[in-house]
This record gives C-alpha cells, structure tokens and sequence, in this order.
C-alpha cells in the first residue's frame, strides 16, 4: 500500500495501462504540454511522445466522437473532456454514438472508450462551470458511468474502466484532487465496475452516496457517532450499472435511509435508488427516504450563496435525524 | 491511381447500378405495402457515386454514409439480401433487425454504417484515420454526407482535427441539391460546397455524379492521396429522383427540374458511353436487367422468409459487458 492524493492514483492508473497495454493512448484539451489542467497528465507528453498524448483543439465533438471512431477500429483512447460542463457540447457523440453503436449495429462494433471529466461546485466558478449533471449521463443504457471518491477506487476503477470494452464515462471531482488515501501497489489492482461499497458499516441508519457525497457523508457519520447513531455508508461508485444489493442489504438491517448526492435533487441519483428501495424492500423502511442535494439554482458565483446551495454535512446530520424521528 | 476499366469491370458496374436502381424501387412498394416501418430514403438518380466510390476503394479502406447508405452498402459488397432483411426488420438482415433502413453496416466490410444522426459520423470517420496512423497502415477512409451536413458543426470540426494531423480521411460530399426540401443557397453562405477545403488548406474538388468513370477515377485519386498526406473534400454533383423520404410532398421543386436532371441519369449515362466505345448493346441491357429482376426476386424472397428476431435479442448487445470489467 502507498498513501497518495487522488490525483496521483489517478495519474498512475492512467501510465501504468499505458504501458500495459500499447493501443491506450489519452487525447484531449491541454492534456500534453500543458499537463492537463488538473495536472493529473503533467510528465506524460515528454515520457509517451507525440502518437500517445494528443493535445486536441477545443472541440468536444469531435474529441469525444474521433475517440469512439478509434475505439471501433481497435483503438482504446481515453479522452479527457476538461469539464462535464463542456461535455454537453459532446452529448450527441456521446449518447447517441459511442453508447449506441454495439446495439443498434448487432454487436459488431465495439466501442472500448474511457471518457475522464471533471464535475463538482463549491470553487466559485459560476452557474456554467460547476455543474455536478451526473444522472443525466447515468440514464442512457449504452453508457457505463462510474464516480469514484476515494484514491484507491480512482485508481482501481480507472484502470477496469480502460480494460472494459464498453464506453466509460468516468466522472472526477474537482474538490476531491487533493484527498489521500491508501492505494494498492499491485499493477493488475482494478476495482470492479458496477459494485457498491460499504465504506463505514453501521446499524442505525443507512447513507448512500458517491464522489464528493460521500467525503460529507463520511464526515457526518463521524459526528454522528459522538451523538450516539451508527451510520452505515454506502459508496455506489458506479451509477451504471447501479448495485444496489448493498443498499437493500443495509436498509433491511437499519430500516432507515438517507441519500446525498452533490447534483440537483429532481430527478436524480437519490430519486433513482429510493426508487428501488421501494420497489425492493418497502416494508423494511420505518420512514420515508430522504434526499441531500443542491439547491433548484443555478449556481452562483457568490462563496457563501454558492456553499448555502451545496449540500453540506449539517443537511445530512439532519435528514438522518429526520428518518430516526430524533428531532 | 485509378486504371482503365474493362468491359467486364464496366458491365458490372452497370449492373450494380441497376440493382441499386431496382432495390430502391422494389423497397418503395415493400414500404407502400406496410412492410418496411420508420423511414425510407432511396438512391435512385445517386447510383454513380456509391458504385463508382466502391469500386475505387480497396478491400481494407474503411466507409462511413450517412442514412442513404442501401446503394452504397450494395456497392461495398454486403449481401443485398441481408440489407434487405435489415429494411423489413429480420434477424437475418445486416444489423440482425435492430438497426433498420439508416443503420446498415458490415464489420467485415469495414462498413461502420449507416448513420442517421447529421454529421455524427464525421468524428467517427476521423477516429478510424487516428487507428489507420497510430499503426502506421496503408488504409483511408470514405466518410460520405450529404451537402447539408457542410453546416454543422461536426462538419468543420472534424476537417478542422482531420486537417492538423493529416488523417487520411476522404470527405466526400453527396450534393443532390437540397437538405431535405431546402435548397443549398437557402443554407449555405457558400454554394459552392467544394470551396469550403480552402478554410482548413485541404485538397477538394467538385466531381460529376452522374459519371461513373468521373466518381470512380476522383475518388480513387482522392482517396491515395489521403492515405500520402491528409484529408480530402470531394463535391460530388447530383440529384434524387424521387423525394427525400417517402411520404415528400416535394413542394421545394419543379416538374421541370427533375425531369432536367432525369436525363442525367447515370445507367442511361454509362449505357450511352459504353454504346458509343462499342461495348454495349440492347441485348446487353435486356440480359442485365432480366438477371438482376431474377435477384431482386431471390432478395425479397428471403427477406420476407427470414424470422423475426428473438425475443432475446431485445436485451442482447446493450453493453458487450454487462455486469463491467471486474
């Protein structure tokens, strides 16, 4: 085991499959010479060259479209989309390309992509650039969207991600870079896609979250726990394919849940999993499901109207007391 | 460089073009018969460019069309029975029933469809050129649109990335002179679509698509000298005979004009040519079009016979992994 930021577990997941495996190469906005503009690719253009680190023109489309084109001829890129807010601008290729061809042409195109972006709020970067759109992505059978949190899944879900021959959305958090942890050293460590993760066991209560979700959510079980509740937390790290048998499992044993998720609340990650909770273990809960999610706004720039939007750890504390009737 | 055709090579070139011809009037009554469902949008009056593209194409270039792709997938050697199966939704037909009229393809063909999205393609196109130079092979790629996608923005981006690392990508544009029942003018700030190479220095020409010998010899040009140095953007002129899909009210345009361009049709084109080098006659034509009615028979037949799709095959083919690498 090595403690490492997220951003190294990151960085070595992407060089270690580079030299796995020779057809993975990464092409993107900034990803070369500047070294990508969360310094996840720095080093990477002078160790790979030219042919396997492609610093692309600002043009979503055709990065993220170009990057299915060579995956159907046996390529296995990783595109790197800056933002998901400028992955909008990619939607089409996105959806209604990389996720549809091994269907719609009976299996005879396979689509071995990896799409890395970066989501999430609270840096001050106004309503279009801290946008955390997760579940839209989510929805579109076709599309494998994976949202890893800590270290050791960002590197182990990054390397199953590039060997999965699928299309990948993989969904980084902007304010997560810095967060440590221990990661495996064994080069072949992945972590599998589609397997949620019990990350603090607990009886009380269920939390289900993922990325920047369950950092807070973490934090409020901590707190919790001196007030005497024992939280169970639950990281679903892919939200598709969604397990949610870890879920069903905890809410048969605690009878209580509360989901969090950073992205707005309507029609969300946290509708989404209540959802199946109730279809799947209804008469286990002994309240109703409550969600922790961004406010109905577009984000402002503002620091204290811009964290007032934002979930934070007091809002899950309290939804939790909501579903335990403590208040 | 694209050499002299045969007797034989142009007699099957003529043939080609009559089943394209006789395929997409037979699929019109199948439509009008409730047998094909969603959209049908034919060829006819097309017929030169797809065959003489295919001909000049070697075995291991890569295609991409738009979804006017029956005549090119015919062309590129897919088994017209099998596209036909695809258009009535069998399981036999190309995209095993789930694709339908706009999404043919044939892996084995290196015919990556097929698509129904305007200007979707174009970054999948330039993609396979990032393959071809990234393992340094001989092959280029066809990426065929209509002059209506020369306004989006796949369009420019795609030439735009294509241009820089000189993929080896031929563009060639279908202007059959209108996007549906807009006309060119009416859309685009430049008419003449060829010139739109010039905004990323690229090689383009404008072809004659009624002229077999023209859009087999250009495109062959055009496509070695992408595989040498970069994209290319071919303009080939043409014009549908009959509307854009079925059901085209065709109120954009006159009797008159149609008619005019009816007598560049492209079989009629290379009958007259061939006649005229001494190499065609009348027995010819009525030998061709009896063997091609034969198959156009043997195509619906099949079609027809072939099953539906399992039920299973509503879910198949969704991920190639469904639970995800573990």
């Amino acid at each position: 085991m090595t403690r490492m930021t997220v951003r190294e577990a990151i960085s070595q997941a992407l060089r270690e499959e580079m030299y796995r495996d020779e057809r993975v190469f990464i092409m993107g906005e900034e990803i070369g010479k500047w070294g990508g503009t969360y310094a996840v690719t720095r080093g990477f253009l002078d160790e790979f060259g030219e042919k396997r680190v492609k610093d692309t023109p600002i043009a979503e489309g055709v990065i993220v479209g170009a990057a299915t084109g060579a995956a159907v001829a046996g390529l296995r890129p990783v595109a790197e989309i800056m933002t998901i807010n400028f992955l909008f601008l990619a939607m089409d290729a996105l959806v209604n390309h990389a996720a549809k061809l091994h269907y719609m042409f009976n299996g005879q195109m396979k689509v071995p992509l990896v799409v890395r972006t970066v989501g999430g709020g609270g840096r001050q970067l106004g309503a279009t650039h801290s946008q955390t759109p997760d579940a839209i992505f989510a929805h579109f059978p076709g599309l494998k969207v994976v949202a890893p949190a800590t270290a050791a899944d960002s590197k182990g879900l990054l390397k199953a991600a590039i060997r999965d021959d699928d299309p990948v959305l993989f969904i980084e958090h902007a304010t997560l870079y810095q967060s440590k942890g221990e990661v495996p050293d064994d080069e072949d460590f992945v972590v599998p896609i589609g397997v949620s993760d019990v990350k603090r066991a607990g009886k009380d209560v269920t939390i289900v979250s993922y990325s920047k979700g369950l950092q807070l959510s973490l934090e409020a079980a901590e707190k919790l726990e001196k007030e005497g509740i024992d939280a169970e937390v639950i990281d679903l790290r892919t939200l598709r394919p969604l397990d949610t048998r870890p879920v069903v499992e905890s809410v048969k044993k605690t009878n209580r849940m509360v989901v969090v998720e950073e992205g707005w609340r309507a029609y969300g990650v946290g509708a989404e999993v209540a959802s199946r909770v109730t279809e799947l273990a209804f008469d286990y809960l002994d309240a109703p499901v409550r969600r922790v999610a961004q406010a109905e706004v577009p984000l402002p720039y503002n620091r204290r109207l811009e964290q007032m939007a934002l979930p934070q750890v007091p809002d899950i504390i309290n939804a939790v007391k909501d579903v335990m009737y403590l208040k | 460089m694209a050499k002299e055709l045969s007797r034989d090579e142009l007699l099957e070139l003529y043939r080609q073009m009559v089943l394209i011809r006789r395929f997409e009037e037979k699929s019109a009554e199948l439509y009008a018969e409730g047998k094909i469902g969603g959209f049908l949008h034919l060829y006819i009056g097309e017929e030169a460019i797809a065959v003489g593209g295919c001909k000049a194409m070697r075995p291991t270039d890569h295609m991409f069309t738009a979804y006017r792709d029956h005549g090119w997938a015919i062309a590129r050697g897919l088994d017209p029975k099998a596209v036909m199966a695809e258009l009535l939704g069998k399981a036999t037909g190309v995209s095993g029933g789930k694709g339908g009229s706009m999404h043919l393809a044939s892996a084995d063909h290196r015919y990556w469809g097929g698509h129904a999205i305007i200007g979707g393609h174009l970054p999948l196109a330039t993609g396979v050129g990032i393959e071809i130079r990234y393992n340094e092979k001989p092959d280029a790629v066809l990426c065929v649109l209509g002059e209506g996608t020369t306004n989006i923005g796949y369009f420019h981006e795609s030439i735009n990335l294509a241009a820089v690392w000189k993929l080896p990508v031929v563009f060639l544009v279908e202007n059959n002179q209108y996007g549906m029942g807009t006309v060119v003018g009416k859309a685009s700030a430049v008419s003449e679509i060829y010139t739109k190479g010039c905004a990323y220095d690229i090689a383009h020409r404008q072809i004659d698509g009624q002229d077999v010998f023209d859009t087999y010899k250009i495109i062959g040009e055009a496509l070695d000298l992408a595989r040498e140095e970069g994209p290319v953007l071919l303009e080939a002129m043409t014009y549908r005979f009959v509307g854009h899909s079925m059901g085209d009210p065709e109120r954009y345009r006159t009797k008159a004009e149609i008619e005019e361009w009816r007598s560049r049709d492209p079989i009629l084109r290379l009958a007259g040519k061939m006649t005229e080098m001494g190499m065609f006659t009348e027995e010819d034509a009525e030998k061709i079009a009896k063997s091609v009615e034969e198959e156009l028979v043997e195509i619906v037949k099949f079609a027809e016979e072939s099953p539906e799709p399992d039920d299973a095959a509503l879910c198949e083919h969704v991920f190639v992994n469904p639970m995800g690498h573990q």
